[in-house]
């Protein structure tokens, strides 16, 4: 399958996300690659904007059945949620079961005025009534199937395939 | 009742005999080794083929629990443990409920142990009242009631002055003194050897000198008293070096060793494990390679079971609450059959060590097949290899730190005054 | 011998002692911990990982201090608390351990915290609970204290992140430190290249080099250009009579005042686990000085110790997924 330049789709996502920007508006990015790519659209807006990082691990529906993951990063956010217009940033949407974390963990922190999920790719397969509101790409995978982002060491993204044996 | 025991291997240390005899029996007593007497026809034969014959064992200390604790073990329970083991003779220590300390106890002991005719019991009587090391028991008394010896058990004696008046008092009719020495006020609340183990897992320590200390102030007023005194249950390197300086100045001196001593150390506490806790504690590598090493050179004369069942409940216990001891009359033969192997040492001399020398300690005609000798044997082979398991041993006591582990001699006929009392159920089958 | 603190994937089941527990284990802890000590900066201060289930605080030996921390742990974790103190009630009754654990196990507690004065207790009792049951060790004898060493070593990764760079001395009571023992483990196991301990011969334990620390007997040479001062409380019964002939003298020969402190790196952070005996192990200017870490300490408890129960509390087997 030929998959799509996660750069473009990055440039067409922070491009959607600078319409949106407003005053009160903040950006909070999901680990790991929410992260890095709420880091490269403060980059290219090079606007003063409250951000911050989630891990939802503590807030995953999963932790019964499969323990707490290893490689956990603290969530970081510095500024004070409540009326904030939240845009929420993740790679890949999936399930939706990580966004339903991060929405909560958020909720922890104080009341939002809105949250807006912002994805780079929507692989399908949501099993909760919750849909990104800006989407770089949708691209269909089986259940088999990993999409995974990754970074390199230049900062430059890559997108591959992953085929699940388990 | 005439028995022939034909094919078996003979070992009887007392009369240097280790070959192939065969061995008869007639009213109670060994008639003859080797050539049957005159006459001599038997109502049974046991086919030894394979096996050795030995005096049946004599052990310096088993713990029978009666008087007082038969939740813990019955007279019955642990003198069917005894003859599966092969012991024929024990001696049990006066540490009872209540003590061994009045002549009417230890007749009714006597009296009960002969009804049940499993095993020969030689009680050690108290050598102070209820133990406490304060005021002398009626020793006479308690000699003609059938006490071998007198001892405190566990109890430790305070103080200096009635203890030299014990020796005195014992050596006055030549009787023997059993001790296990350990300096009260250093072994005080001790549940571990005072070492690495003890540090790492923070158990209080007995230092080792706790046992030297003492055998040092015994080993003195022994001298000094002339008394015939028995060290029961040596622990230490420096303890070993003490009797065997002591033996070479011509002190009356005798040591014993449990099983239990001369195979493990406080690393099988592991992770506070129970069956673990024992009196004394279980010390270094270096502690128990000078244990083994002082029975080989006859420092040390005897090894014991020291045998203690406790009940399970006192043993489901964190480390230092768990009650001290271990089940071990079952154990006793094949652990010493080890001590020789991993020794270096011949069957002979481990069969020693559980026969006559003991006896020899206990001063009771025991542990040897001189012809008119009483008929105890045990029947063993030495190559028969078992598992310790709870559910097998007859002893109700099931601690042991063994649990688990494979044995190798088991004995599979006991006679006892001539008569078979044990035989291995799984060679029965068979 | 098979640890019994690990699974057969050898991931955390039971937090029993730091001894023999793989370094990976321990970064895995503090590593976690990180993520808590935010929670605790938050408008609301918990997580639902524990929610639904029930922790019971067993304390056959009292310390309202050490279970209270142990209580915020787990109910930021959003788990239900049970506070059983053992020493007040059953104990006395005859009841023995195993009827009290037996009796929690019947009430569907998931997790034991367990504090007794007995070397071993915890061992114990984690022999004896079923399969999905998880035993966390709050203290037993002289044993172990297994979260205070995990929080004193993640106080010391915060205040000086180069572990392999330090000189850590423990002063005080080590022979009947549970406390010690723990810090020991930590910090040796995550690579500290000298820990030292300063202490009278009557309070250190047998052979305690073996555990692998230097010995020292005077404040002086031991607290030379050490990074990290550990204290070790020492317990009022024992501060008169055959280990120690009074606290003043202790105070004077073993306690830490700034001068003896001016001995350490001009850096160097002053622990203590608490309660402190001021006056006796540490000088007052000492504990509320700019030196001191000792109230971080406490935060930081309550970070590792959720740690360790969101570790132990979720899943076959903790590290599954990543």
């Amino acid at each position: 399958m030929q998959l799509p330049n996660p750069e473009t789709l990055l440039a067409d996502i922070t491009a959607k996300i600078a319409e949106k920007i407003n005053p009160n508006s903040a950006l909070v990015g999901i680990h790991s690659g929410g992260v890095w790519l709420m880091r490269r659209v403060l980059e290219t807006l090079k606007a003063d904007i409250p951000f911050g990082t989630l891990d939802a691990a503590l807030y995953r529906d999963d932790y019964a059945a499969r323990g707490l993951k290893t490689n956990l990063k603290p969530s970081d956010i510095a500024f004070d949620v409540t009326d904030k217009h939240i845009i929420l940033i993740d790679d890949i949407f999936y399930t939706g079961r990580t966004t339903r974390a991060a929405m909560n963990e958020l909720f922890d922190y104080g009341r939002p005025a809105s949250i807006t999920l912002v994805v780079l790719i929507n692989r399908g397969g949501a099993q909760l009534p919750i849909t990104p509101n800006i989407t770089g790409a949708e691209i269909l995978l089986q259940a088999d199937q990993n999409l995974q982002l990754s970074q390199d060491t230049k900062g430059k993204l890559h997108l591959e395939i992953e085929q699940n044996n388990a | 009742m005439k028995i022939h025991i034909k094919n078996g291997h003979v070992i009887d240390p007392r009369n240097n005999l280790d070959a192939k005899q065969d061995v008869f029996i007639a009213a109670g007593k060994v008639a003859g080794i080797g050539s049957a007497p005159d006459g001599f026809v038997a109502n049974q034969t046991i086919d030894a083929a394979g096996l050795i014959v030995s005096p049946g064992f004599v052990d310096l200390s088993a713990r029978l629990r009666e008087p007082g604790s038969d939740y813990k073990a019955t007279l019955k329970t642990e003198l069917q443990a005894a003859i599966a083991g092969g012991v024929t003779s024990l001696a049990c220590p006066p540490d009872t409920t209540p003590v061994l300390d009045e002549p009417g106890l230890v007749e009714m002991l006597k009296h009960r142990a002969k009804l049940l005719n499993l095993a020969h019991v030689y009680p050690l009587g108290a050598l102070t009242r209820r133990l406490e090391g304060k005021l002398l028991t009626e020793m006479n008394a308690l000699s003609n009631a059938g006490c071998v010896g007198f001892s405190q058990a566990d109890n430790a004696m305070t103080d200096t002055l009635v203890l030299w008046r014990a020796f005195e008092y014992a050596a006055t009719f030549g009787y023997t003194i059993f001790l296990r020495a350990e300096d009260y006020y250093l072994a005080q609340n001790g549940v571990a050897h005072d070492g690495e183990i003890a540090s790492r897992l923070g158990l209080k320590g007995i230092p080792a000198a706790a046992e030297s200390l003492a055998i040092a102030s015994i080993l003195r007023i022994a001298q000094q008293t002339n008394t015939r005194i028995h060290l029961c249950r040596i622990s230490s390197a420096e303890g070993v070096e003490l009797i065997r300086a002591a033996k070479k100045n011509g002190v009356q001196v005798s040591a014993d060793v449990s099983t239990q001593h001369c195979h493990l150390t406080e690393m099988d506490i592991g992770y506070f494990n129970a069956h673990a806790n024992l009196k004394p504690p279980l010390r270094s590598t270096r502690d128990k390679s000078a244990l083994c090493q002082g029975l080989k050179d006859g420092t040390i004369d005897a090894i014991c079971s020291d045998h203690t069942p406790v009940n399970d409940d006192a043993k489901l216990l964190p480390f230092a609450e768990a009650e001290p001891g271990a089940s071990g009359l079952e154990l006793l033969l094949p652990l010493a059959l080890k001590w020789a192997a991993d020794n270096k040492a011949s069957m002979a001399d481990a069969i020693a060590k559980i026969t006559s020398h003991p006896a020899q300690i206990l001063n009771i005609a025991a542990g040897d097949l001189s012809v008119n000798a009483n008929a105890d044997i045990a029947i063993f082979s030495p190559e028969a290899e078992w598992k310790v398991q709870a559910s097998q041993l007859k002893s109700q006591g099931k601690n042991t730190p063994y649990l688990g582990q494979s044995m190798l001699g088991q004995v599979q006929y006991t006679l006892l005054n001539g008569q078979l009392t044990f035989q291995n159920n799984q060679l029965e089958s068979q | 011998m098979h640890n019994p603190q690990l699974d057969a994937n050898g991931e955390l089941k039971h937090l029993l002692t730091i001894e023999g527990l793989p370094k990976r284990i321990l970064n895995q802890i503090l590593d976690t911990a990180e993520t808590f000590v935010g929670v605790a900066e938050r408008d609301i201060k918990k997580v639902p990982l524990l929610r639904g289930k029930t922790v019971c605080n067993i304390f056959f030996e009292n310390s309202t201090r050490t279970r209270t921390t142990f209580e915020i742990a787990a109910k930021r974790l959003s788990a239900d608390v049970i506070n059983l103190n053992v020493g007040t009630s059953s104990q006395s009754k005859g009841e023995t351990i195993l009827d009290t654990v037996d009796n929690l196990i019947a009430m569907h507690a998931d997790m034991f915290v367990v504090r007794h004065a007995q070397s071993g207790a915890a061992h114990f009792i984690a022999q004896h609970v079923p399969d999905n049951i998880s035993v966390i060790n709050a203290g037993d004898g002289r044993h172990a204290h297994p979260t205070q060493g995990l929080l004193d070593v993640f106080t010391v990764r915060r205040y000086k992140p180069d572990m392999h760079n330090l000189r850590v001395a423990l002063v005080g009571d080590v022979l009947h430190s549970r406390v010690a023992r723990s810090e020991i483990h930590a910090l040796t196991t995550l690579g500290v290249p000298e820990v030292r301990v300063i202490a009278p011969k009557t309070l250190l334990p047998a052979d305690v080099e073996k555990l692998g620390v230097q010995v020292f007997h005077d404040m002086k040479n031991g607290l030379k250009d050490v990074d990290v001062v550990m204290m070790l409380r020492l317990q009022n019964e024992r501060m008169t009579g055959a280990l120690l002939p009074s606290a003043q003298e202790y105070f004077k020969t073993f306690g830490l005042t700034q001068e003896m402190l001016n001995h350490a790196k001009p850096d160097a952070i002053v622990m203590h686990p608490g309660p402190m005996n001021r006056g006796v192990e540490i000088d007052s200017s000492v504990a509320d000085g700019s030196q001191s870490v000792i109230l971080p300490q406490v935060t930081y408890g309550i970070a590792v110790r959720m740690a360790v129960m969101a570790i132990l509390g979720g899943g076959q087997s903790a590290g599954g997924i990543s």
